[in-house]
């Protein structure tokens, strides 16, 4: 552990094949993200982590750490280019967090609070998506997806079920199962699954558990995003 | 469940996967197929495929809903895509796409009722010299005028199958203008491989070098540099299923004819008349790096070059200038294969080129690792566009201090231009590098310019002031696009069809490209529609500082540039069309009240703002 990079000014050590990312979360410094779990391979596709190595932006959750390297995150510039990308987030889906069983305990709604979105800033989007509550036990609101394929990584690595997956392009991508019919009802998903317990907000739920942990008793309720991924790990 | 509409499918689909094996790289190729056979790709059909190749479904609903020319919904029978590049439009394109339209019964982007027909706009579809152009079923269609459209509009009404209709309507002429070192010799098929067998191999690599070659593709990376990394490259981990031919690692060629920047037809030309110059910079480059194995990606809009192509290489082969013992050289053994996109601009980004071919969504690759150590299965893989091949063809045959001795010092060689828009002889114009924008529009007849898009949208808007730049890495780099815009043109016009163009084509997974420029697309269309304000100017700059600095790869990355180019040389443009206030509502307050009027019955002063 003798190599280090220098990141805010603070000099971090890593292990070869690290990331960024994975420097700092070893370090107990956080870099905002959503996409990113360190379970899981880094997928890149937030941009919330991105950061400045050298003079070039790069995404601190595939980019290997590196002897060296100058890294800024924590600045003005791109918290404010973070706060732009979770407001895009916003609109793009219909994310309405007083009627959300997963408010509080939500790391879009964390996100968007420790980088001060204070407004949507953009105009919505309002698009027509799909909810699936074919299933039983779980409730798929498209609505609510960013597309961080956590679900999908978890379904196809931990599951082995290959559940999810995305299809279309652009701003009509959608996330799909795996059944003839389309409906999640359809598929090998269970309550249980790995792929239940990543996604970063309430886009895929288990049904009948709404407010078993009142309002006010999240994890997000008392404490920062960031206070939460240094202290405690990874929710 | 619904009852299964395809129940049949198996058989159906079976001459089609018969075709393509086993293999999950053919997935791409075979929905293709399987578009042209149904005409849309039914969940049956993805269950059925997904089962041939052995992967989850939801990755075969993933490629199929991810290109533009495949569909999970019915299309029609006849599919009529018209070229929507700003080229199209300024020769008028959306007055005929209605013409043909109301001739049919048919809205725009819906199926008609009998399923017969489907007219919607595509990205430039590569006929710019010669539009406005369409698509039908595949098949381009160019020249278009209304007797045109009549006739078009008769052949699918008596139903004639598309391959009986008169060649005519399907005529591409090259519009070959002006020849230099490339163009301007007649290249003996063999000849540069010859050449290169006699010099040796690393001579050969040293001449490439000393040429100072860079990629034609509009990045202008050290072509000499890129063989070298991935001659050195070891191979990756996961292509152990590959046999190791000749006893060395395997390595990949890749030409990518992906030629999608609006446009660019340059490459469309260089594989109608000069795929043999193509085809051969490919195999120096194998014998270069040590590949065995190259592919052609043939965007799709260009499938009617496939069938000739495949004669070239077919011919190549019988010349034992293909295949194994290439030349009589026992250990030189190489092949290429033709791989065709399905209407995918993000594709001609090298890293999501080689996820299409592996057979998935075009989706950029993080980097690193790079495709020269990591690309096609995880092996070292160069990716060169058409014309460095045929560049390196050249170099092959002459050797490096012949090429650099045109162009500048740090552009060596020539370049393919295609010129289209304002000027009176569009098609392929070939200048050693270094020549004045000024030089070209005057002998393309382009006099009354003010404005000229060059290398496309995603690269720089230029206007009169600064028609004394040069075509060259070091000022004007490009990859061969040059759209000419005449002092009547509204050039918000532009940049608002390159916002639409951008918005279409995003692949989708990052946030900032994915969002932002439905954003930018949201605004233009605001200001189009006459809400503008000054402070939609104001987020349209920042946008593009968050399109510019946070986005996955290159298209994300230049987005922004034809707004902010045209913003900061042609303000006036937007400035006439905003509205003198603070704020103004992105909609028709009044008209939104329409609804309300309709249900109330009243029309008086007081239901109106």
């Amino acid at each position: 552990m003798s190599k280090t990079i220098s990141l805010d000014g603070q000099t971090v050590a890593f292990a070869e094949g690290q990331t960024i990312m994975d420097a700092a979360m070893a370090a107990g410094i956080y870099i905002p993200h959503l996409c990113h779990n360190p379970e899981f391979r880094p997928h890149g596709s937030c941009k919330l982590c991105t950061v400045n190595v050298n003079g070039r932006n790069v995404a601190s959750c595939t980019m290997p750490a590196a002897e060296g390297q100058q890294v800024l995150s924590d600045t003005e510039e791109l918290n404010a280019e973070r706060l732009a990308l979770t407001q895009m987030l916003f609109v793009e889906g219909n994310h309405l967090c007083p009627a959300c069983e997963k408010s509080g305990n939500c790391q879009l709604q964390a996100v968007a609070y420790y980088l001060g979105m204070m407004s949507p800033r953009f105009n919505h989007f309002y698009p027509q998506r799909e909810v699936d509550a074919s299933h039983p036990e779980v409730l798929l609101d498209r609505n609510r997806c960013i597309y961080c394929e956590l679900c999908v990584r978890a379904s196809r690595e931990v599951d082995g079920k290959n559940v999810f997956g995305l299809s279309g392009r652009g701003i009509a991508t959608t996330l799909v199962v795996n059944s003839t019919s389309g409906r999640l009802g359809d598929t090998a998903i269970a309550a249980s699954d790995k792929a239940m317990q990543v996604c970063p907000t309430g886009a895929l739920l288990v049904k009948r558990r709404g407010f078993v942990v009142p309002i006010g008793e999240r994890i997000y309720d008392h404490r920062s995003i960031k206070e939460v991924q240094t202290g405690g790990g990874h929710e | 469940m619904e009852p299964c509409e395809f129940p049949d499918i198996e058989r159906r689909l079976a001459p089609v996967l018969e075709k393509h094996g086993r293999d999950a790289s053919g997935l791409l190729q075979i929905l293709r197929d399987v578009q042209d056979l149904l005409h849309f790709i039914p969940p049956e059909a993805v269950t059925c495929i997904a089962g041939r190749l052995g992967i989850p479904r939801t990755s075969v609903e993933g490629v199929a809903g991810f290109y533009a020319f495949l569909s999970l919904e019915p299309v029609g029978e006849y599919r009529v895509l018209f070229s929507d590049n700003i080229t199209d439009n300024m020769l008028g394109n959306r007055e005929l796409m209605q013409y043909f339209c109301n001739k049919l019964w048919v809205e725009p982007g819906k199926v008609s009722e009998d399923n017969l027909v489907s007219v919607d706009t595509t990205s430039c579809t590569g006929m710019c010299d010669q539009g406005p152009a369409a698509l039908v079923n595949g098949w381009p269609l160019t020249s278009l005028d209304h007797n045109r459209l009549d006739l078009i509009a008769e052949l699918i009404r008596i139903r004639k199958p598309v391959a009986e209709w008169p060649p005519m309507l399907f005529e591409v002429a090259d519009n070959v203008r002006r020849k230099d070192a490339l163009l301007g010799e007649a290249f003996e098929p063999g000849s540069a491989l010859r050449a290169t067998l006699a010099r040796g191999i690393r001579e050969t690599l040293a001449e490439v070098d000393k040429a100072n070659l860079r990629g034609r593709g509009g990045a202008g990376f050290k072509t000499a540099s890129k063989w070298t990394f991935c001659h050195a490259a070891i191979a990756g981990e996961d292509g152990s299923a590959l046999c190791d031919i000749g006893g060395s690692p395997v390595r990949f060629i890749v030409c990518n004819a992906d030629e999608g920047e609006p446009g660019t037809f340059k490459d469309r030309v260089l594989l109608t008349r000069y795929a043999d110059l193509v085809f051969e910079g490919m195999t120096i480059g194998a014998r270069v790096v040590g590949a065995s194995k190259g592919f052609l990606y043939l965007r799709g809009e260009y499938r009617y070059l496939l069938q000739p192509l495949e004669a070239v290489l077919q011919r190549r082969r019988d010349a034992g200038l293909l295949g194994d013992g290439i030349l009589d050289q026992a250990d030189f053994s190489f092949d290429i294969e033709i791989h065709l996109g399905a209407g995918a601009y993000i594709c001609g980004e090298e890293s999501a080129l080689i996820e299409s071919l592996e057979g998935r969504r075009g989706r950029p690759r993080n980097r690193p690792p790079f495709p020269v150590t990591h690309g096609y299965r995880g092996r070292p893989t160069v990716v060169d566009n058409v014309e460095t091949f045929a560049a390196a063809a050249n170099i092959g045959l002459h050797g490096g201090a012949w090429f650099a001795a045109q162009g500048t010092s740090q552009s060596t060689g020539t370049k393919l231009l295609s010129i289209s828009g304002d000027v009176s002889r569009p098609g392929i114009y070939e200048y050693p590098f270094g020549v004045t924008v000024e030089q070209i529009l005057r002998d393309c007849g382009g006099e009354d310019a003010h404005a000229v898009q060059v290398s496309g949208p995603s690269g720089t808007l230029v206007s009169w002031q600064e028609f004394g730049r040069r075509i060259a890495f070091e000022d004007l780099s490009t990859a061969g696009a040059f759209m000419v815009f005449h002092r009547q043109r509204e050039m918000f016009a532009a940049a608002h069809n390159f916002t639409h163009f951008f918005a279409h084509e995003s692949c989708g997974f990052c946030t900032p490209c994915r969002v932002g420029t439905q954003l930018q697309k949201k605004i233009m269309d605001k200001i189009a529609g006459g809400h503008g304000t000054a402070s939609d100017l104001e987020e349209l700059k920042n946008l593009g500082h968050v399109l510019k600095t946070m986005s996955h790869c290159g298209l994300g990355g230049s987005a922004a540039n034809p707004v902010l180019d045209t913003l900061k040389k042609f303000p006036g443009t937007f400035e006439r069309k905003l509205k003198a206030l603070a704020f103004e509502p992105a909609f028709d307050l009044d008209g939104a009240l329409e609804t309300a009027r309709e249900i109330t019955g009243r029309d008086d002063e007081w239901a109106h703002l």
